[in-house]
């Protein structure tokens, strides 16, 4: 299987997109299959194509894979952005997992009744503010650095503006306290490969709405 | 900070018993400190000790690591269990997330209302068996070697052995229709540094009873 990668999943963010990021950061064009009915999720299924049944499906590299962190590990691997040694693995590691833990909670917003979303959204803030982006904002600080992880670009980073402008859809003033990420942000925004997946027209996908949430239910009804 | 990894969590099984089996599994000895309390927990937090205020925490090699799958990945690397390139790393972090997702299942179980639990139970076992068993299965039967990748015993061995132990748990036989995973169980159980794991006075920690999860909701305030 030769050529551009190729995503399988619905046509929205979801599990799919930090690979999105990752793919388009690093400059790797990609082909997409978007799943809208119950039926084709059930034929890829039974054609043997999901190891364990689920999507994010990635073909690559001859590889049909699965499982969102495992895919992510090997496009970071491949594209030289997991650090030059063993520990700055670690670090990336310790940071885009911290970062994955902030993201499951905007995951699962759409999904959550709507007397709980005010609730949610207080959560997300409270987290995104005092556990995680101080973080960051402290690494960022001490080294002085442009990048999290020894001073180059990395997965890390990528993970990083992803969920800043993740929580911003929901908290817009959200790095008031944080001077440090909104250079970071900048910057990053500034890199040619993400400059350009953030124009309009390029494979990022929308916040999630209604219809997304009821194609979800729809595709992966039991 | 040199010296024996040393392993910050409560005296359970919870999220550090992967990284437990892990270390054994590679030889490693490890020394534990165990939160018994919820100061306990307060004091490493107020330390600093926490990257994101949570635990496992695992001192090693002069770092305080956290995120149980940075920490696994960092241990599996270092100690040669993470398969030979790139591919073989993907298909062990792929075979890892799978054996994760089912454990996960297992691990919330003790915390769950007695009108769910039972529900739950039927769902662990349906996964395992039709979801997850038969996929390591087939790997075993498709390349008939005795590891799962490469030929060579790594990470995605260790992690499937513990799974299929703690399903084992909760339902005796559930590997009856899988003749290649009980061949492989035993296989795997005799490995040296894995049969003293499994011996009594070893770090393995015993199954969560209610006493525990009565802690365990003390100590983080859940």
């Amino acid at each position: 299987m030769s050529g551009k990668p190729r995503l399988t999943y619905l046509n929205g963010r979801g599990r799919m997109e930090p690979i999105r990021w990752l793919l388009a950061a690093a400059g790797v064009e990609f082909e997409e299959v978007y799943l809208e009915t119950k039926e084709q999720y059930d034929k890829l299924i039974k054609d043997g194509f999901l190891l364990f049944q689920q999507v994010p499906l990635v073909e690559i590299d001859g590889m049909k894979m699965v499982q969102t962190r495992a895919i992510l590990s090997y496009i970071a691997g491949k594209y030289n952005l997991y650090g030059k040694d063993l520990k700055e693995r670690a670090l990336i590691d310790m940071y885009v997992e911290g970062i994955a833990d902030l993201m499951q909670m905007i995951l699962m917003f759409p999904f959550s009744p709507p007397d709980a979303k005010e609730k949610n959204i207080d959560s997300i803030k409270e987290r995104a503010t005092n556990r995680y982006f101080p973080v960051f904002e402290k690494v960022l600080k001490q080294h002085g650095q442009d990048f999290l992880v020894g001073n180059k670009f990395s997965w890390a980073d990528v993970q990083l503006m992803e969920a800043i402008l993740a929580v911003e859809e929901k908290v817009p003033a959200v790095l008031a306290g944080f001077p440090q990420l909104q250079v970071f942000k900048t910057k990053m925004s500034n890199m040619p490969t993400i400059k350009k997946f953030l124009q309009p027209g390029s494979p990022r996908k929308p916040p999630p709405d209604a219809h997304y949430v009821e194609t979800v239910l729809k595709v992966f009804k039991k | 900070m040199a010296g024996k990894p040393k392993l910050h969590y409560t005296k359970g099984r919870g999220k550090m018993e992967s990284i437990r089996w892990l270390l054994a599994a590679a030889g490693v000895e490890f020394e534990e400190e165990f939160i018994e309390t919820k100061e306990d927990l307060e004091k490493l937090r107020n330390d600093g000790f926490l990257l994101f205020q949570q635990v496992p925490m695992v001192e090693i090699d002069g770092m305080r690591m956290v995120q149980t799958r940075a920490i696994q990945s960092y241990i599996a690397a270092k100690y040669n269990l993470y398969g030979k390139d790139l591919k073989e790393r993907a298909w062990i972090d792929m075979y890892v997330e799978g054996t994760t997702d089912l454990m996960g299942m297992i691990k919330h179980l003790p915390f769950e209302p007695p009108d769910t639990k039972e529900k739950n139970l039927a769902l662990i076992i349906e996964r395992a068996t039709t979801r997850y068993f038969p996929v390591y299965e087939k790997a075993l039967k498709d390349h008939g070697q005795d590891y799962l990748v490469g030929n060579k015993f790594s990470w995605a061995d260790i992690h499937l052995l513990e799974a299929i132990l703690t399903t084992e748990e909760c339902k005796p036989d559930v590997l009856s229709a899988f003749p290649l995973l009980q061949a492989f169980k035993e296989r795997i159980s005799n490995i040296p540094t894995i049969k003293k794991f499994l011996q009594p006075g070893s770090q393995r920690k015993p199954p969560t009873d209610e006493k525990s999860v009565a802690a365990v909701r003390k100590i983080f305030s859940i």
